[in-house]
């Protein structure tokens, strides 16, 4: 049926051909017959996309001719992924992340990936149910397909490429991947006043620190996990991957229970107050709401100054519930128009306390003051690519194709350091390489990547995959470990 | 109808017997007691019963299920679910409790068991079966336990085991104050609670709504919340079984005279969403064509008449808007090439090359004109039906599909209602009254009522419809059918108007 993406085994997700087209023309040829109904529906504007997270570029109407990136030279040029995906993409690390183990295990063999490949004529084909037995083997396909980017899915009963030679094909079915998270800042275009669409800056960028320290600390103390990676995704976003065991093989059920443990932020466009709680608030909430509110303040109030315009102001006021008391604040708004946010947060409890309305429940205005608070700083989570075992998700490491930008790991213990527009690009990263002055006298030539600013990206994202690799009681991992010392990708 | 006793002697009988030897546990073949009303359903049954019993009973417990799968179809609360059940439990599936006098104990719990063993058996075939008639076993499961007296369910929850530990005085104190949140009411009643830890993934449904602790991975289950973990427990063993009865099907003889009754009992059990493929919602003597849509749309459900709007609008649908438009219009009969007419000239701001490249393929692909061979054989996909737009992809910002009656706040909801037409105040606030007490079907279906108020009266009057005709709507392509004939009760002849039942 429609919600395709958690009946994997379904004949018409696995039928036909590997070769999807994104832009058909009726020839019926190209015709995608290898997709799910959520797929056609994803295009070119705005929206969510199932059942892999490409918003990142879709949004942008100029996504089939990428964006040129200051020396001229476009993302999505042949030569340039070529030289990027063979001199500094970590293969051998992607492998370790995914297998678990140095040696090769079905847990990458089985796994699937899917490719988005630019043909001649710049029409985007999408390659589903790819799969590698090694590192070495995944490295020389993508060094010779050149996908713009690429994407991870979940291990698989039986290798994706053979699913079509099964006697069963029910038996092929999806085992494990891990959980994963996306948070978008289009989402907080009703709340951000600095950009909207897929601009950003890094004062609505305090959104997704906001985002990463409520969740991360969520996955950490109240589920036990450990091994939780944070990517951002290139533009505007972030993913979140966890990578413990426990968190690989939960199914559809348990993944939607964490996503709606952790939701908030419900209801489209038309649906008035996002944010409805039980009281007393959940023991996840009352934490959240502290982590938050020192954000609030800053970042919302006095950054992004929410509420300067009068429109936007009434929007505070339908938030809150005294009607007398919201005429008081109306009549002193109406009289310091442009008054900032930040006074006008702290009129509310001013007027309040001098009896403004004489018949005020203050715990009524507590409770939609927290609830404002977390209005304007939970994370909006696109919860439909935590929901499904089979979601696929950009990988790490990929190239950005309208920024340029690589999608590095972020480092959550300096969370507050990153910066999304000082991550390298690839047509820096290149330059870098040429840049090189070359060896300390009587040092060893580095690898590529260790000559540019991928460096300390990798270098986190190394010891992340060991620390899990340890955590599966690999014995074999202490001597791929030396043995890989100084080895290229 | 197949009136043959079983007897030990009948090969067929062993059969059976044989094919429950492998499929499930031990069997055991001294005569099974009943210790309690409720049953976690883990031991087959060994005793023999007769053909006629075999079908009867199977029939009983699959109206049982069939009403209660219906119940949340129209979206029914528990409470309501209970009530409406209660006289349809006593007639077909009577199971008294201990402290009952009653001489038909065995004879009651011996039947509840064959009959759930018996649909086990007729819906393991394919993973829709199983996961509806999980779902629909654990509905009914539910209601039960909820029914059965605080010592009978204790006494039941000692009997199956559960991973569970107490959780100490230490922890107690030292989660005072979380602990305290999720027991505390608003009122400041502190009841006496106790609580008991499991891993939180065997109560996902209370993890979800935040109504456990979860520290460390696990949830502090509190004691007006243990019964869901039961109930999850009941589900959890219940698919694992049904995943091993499907393995051991193919095991059962093609020619035993079992088969064709199962296979008659699942054909029974047809999905509602399923009613609303091809043009059998489709209206005859109606013009539908891509032109007339503007017309019709007046005809619509709000859910339809709000993407119509907003497509009219912005000269653009988001993705889910589009699906749930697209499939809608599929049903009332708009034929491939009108909806391609159709949103072509609806998205009028993008060039042809753009909608080729971008959308035609997806209209084509929901009509079944392209994609794999199952989504051409069937035609592609279904109707949403109500419970599907109500439960599944909320609309997120920006999105226009799901129901209004849900995912409009009242004040939004109150402003569409009046924007197409809907005044009468009182309307309005029976709407609301719906709405707050989450009946959504029952706000459109009052809305549908009063549109069509004076010839609803006029078919009821004139028998021209029968009382089935009218019953609650539950699926947009009905409004829409519906809606259509009543408004033209004149103007065809009572050839056309008669309705083909879905
Ligand atoms: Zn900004």
């Amino acid at each position: 049926m429609v919600d395709a993406p958690a009946q994997n085994g379904d004949s018409h997700q696995i039928a036909d051909d590997d070769v999807a087209m994104a832009g058909t023309n009726g020839d019926e040829k190209k015709d995608l017959k290898d997709i799910k109904l959520e797929d056609l529906f994803a295009d070119g504007d705005s929206d969510e996309e199932f059942p892999s997270t490409r918003n990142d570029e879709t949004d942008n109407p100029l996504a089939l001719s990428p964006v040129t990136n200051g020396n001229g030279i476009s993302s999505s040029d042949p030569e340039l992924l070529r030289m990027f995906y063979q001199r500094l993409f970590p293969f051998r690390y992607l492998f370790q992340w995914l297998n678990h183990s140095p040696t090769p295990t079905n847990d990458f063999g089985h796994r699937e990936f899917a490719l988005t490949i630019n043909d001649v004529s710049n029409n985007e084909i999408y390659l589903r149910y790819q799969s590698y037995p090694t590192a070495d083997l995944i490295r020389k396909d993508i060094v010779s397909k050149l996908p713009s980017r690429f994407e991870i899915g979940p291990v698989y009963t039986t290798n994706p490429r053979d699913r079509k030679t099964l006697r069963n094909q029910n038996s092929f079915k999806p085992l494990a991947k891990e959980l994963c998270f996306d948070i978008d800042l289009t989402d907080y275009d009703g709340i951000r006043t600095c950009c909207d669409k897929a601009n950003i800056c890094v004062k609505c960028w305090q959104f997704m620190t906001m985002a990463i320290k409520v969740i991360d600390t969520a996955l950490r103390d109240d589920f036990g996990f450990k091994h939780i990676m944070w990517v951002y995704s290139g533009r505007r976003g972030v993913h979140a991957w966890v990578c413990d065991k426990k968190a690989r093989v939960m199914d559809d059920q348990k993944r939607k229970a964490i996503a709606g443990y952790l939701e908030v932020i419900r209801g489209g466009s038309q649906s008035g107050k996002k944010v409805n709680l039980w009281r007393p608030l959940h023991p996840h909430l009352s934490r959240s709401l502290e982590i938050l509110a020192p954000h609030f303040q800053e970042d919302v109030l006095e950054t992004q100054d929410p509420w300067a315009e009068s429109d936007r102001a009434e929007h505070l006021l339908s938030l809150l519930p005294d009607k007398t008391l919201n005429e008081s604040l109306r009549k002193k708004w109406a009289s310091s128009p442009g008054r900032a946010s930040t006074s006008k947060w702290a009129d509310i409890d001013a007027l309040a306390k001098s009896g403004a309305s004489k018949g005020l429940d203050t715990r009524a205005l507590l409770e939609a003051k927290q609830d404002i608070v977390l209005e304007y700083t939970y994370p909006r989570l696109d919860i439909e690519v935590s929901k499904k075992l089979n979601h696929l998700l950009k990988s790490p490491f990929v190239v950005h194709p309208g920024t340029g930008r690589v999608c590095v790991p972020i480092d959550t213990n300096r969370l507050d350091e990153f910066n999304p527009m000082a991550v390298p690009t690839v047509q820096e990263l290149l330059s870098e390489i040429d840049d090189w002055a070359g060896p300390a006298p009587g040092g060893k030539t580095p690898a590529d990547w260790e000559k540019t600013n991928l460096k300390p990206y990798i270098e986190q994202f190394r010891s992340f995959v060991l620390a899990l690799m340890r955590d599966e009681h690999d014995p074999k991992i202490k001597r791929e470990r030396e043995e890989n010392e100084g080895m290229d990708f | 109808m197949l009136r043959q006793d079983f007897n030990r002697s009948d090969p067929k009988r062993r059969v059976l017997a044989d094919h429950r030897k492998k499929q499930f546990a031990a069997p055991t073949y001294h005569e099974t007691e009943y210790h309690h009303r409720l049953n976690f359903y883990a031991t087959p049954p060994t005793a023999d019963i007769t053909l006629e019993q075999f079908e009867q009973w199977a029939i009983d417990r699959l109206r049982i299920l069939a009403e209660l799968e219906a119940c949340s179809f129209r979206n029914k609360s528990l409470t309501e679910t209970a009530s409406h059940m209660k006289p349809l439990l006593e007639k077909y599936l009577l199971l008294q409790p201990n402290s009952s006098s009653s001489s038909k104990l065995f004879e009651e719990r011996q039947k509840d068991h064959y009959s759930h063993f018996i649909l086990r058996l007729a819906f393991a075939s394919t993973e829709d079966l199983r996961r509806r008639f999980s779902r629909v076993e654990t509905m009914l499961f539910r209601l039960r336990l909820n029914d059965e007296s605080p010592r009978d369910r204790d006494a039941f929850i000692q009997s199956i085991n559960l991973d569970c530990e107490q959780v100490t005085e230490d922890e107690r104190n030292k989660y005072r104050d979380e602990l305290a949140a999720l027991t505390s009411s608003k009122k400041g009643v502190e009841e006496e609670v106790t609580w008991v830890k499991v891993d939180w993934e065997k109560v996902p449904d209370l993890v979800e709504s935040r109504r456990v602790f979860v520290k460390a991975g696990k949830a502090y289950v509190p004691s007006k919340e243990q019964s869901s973990m039961v109930i999850a427990e009941f589900t959890k063993r219940l698919d694992r079984a049904l995943d091993l009865t499907a393995r051991a099907l193919p095991r059962l003889d093609e020619d035993d005279r079992l088969t064709p009754i199962l296979n008659h009992l699942s054909k029974n059990f047809i999905t509602p969403d399923a009613s609303y493929v091809g043009s059998s919602s489709s209206v005859s003597g109606a013009d539908i064509s891509a032109r007339n849509i503007d017309t019709l749309s007046a005809q619509f459900p709000l859910c339809m008449q709000n993407l119509h709007r907003t497509l009219r609008r912005d000269a653009h649908l988001k993705h889910f808007g589009r699906l749930q438009y697209s499939l809608f219009l599929k049903g009332i009969g708009l034929n491939l090439e009108e909806c391609l007419i159709f949103w072509r000239s609806a998205f009028h701001k993008i060039t042809d090359d753009t909608f080729n490249k971008e959308y035609r393929y997806n209209v084509r692909h929901v009509y079944g004109d392209v994609g794999g061979d199952s989504n051409r054989r069937g035609g592609g996909y279904s109707p949403f039906s109500c419970q599907k737009i109500l439960t599944e992809h909320p609309p997120g910002p920006g999105e226009a599909h799901g129901c209004p009656y849900r995912h409009f706040s009242l004040e939004n909801l109150t402003t569409l209602l009046q924007g197409v037409g809907i005044t009468d105040r009182s309307v309005l606030n029976g709407v609301k009254e719906d709405k707050e007490s989450q009946k959504f079907h029952m706000a459109c279906n009052r809305v549908f009522e009063h549109v069509h108020k004076n010839e609803i009266k006029r078919a009821k009057d004139e028998s021209i419809m029968t009382s089935a005709q009218l019953e609650t709507i539950i699926h947009p392509n009905e409004y829409f059918k519906r809606s259509y004939l009543l408004k033209n009760l004149g103007k065809t002849n009572s050839e056309d108007i008669k309705m083909e039942d879905s």
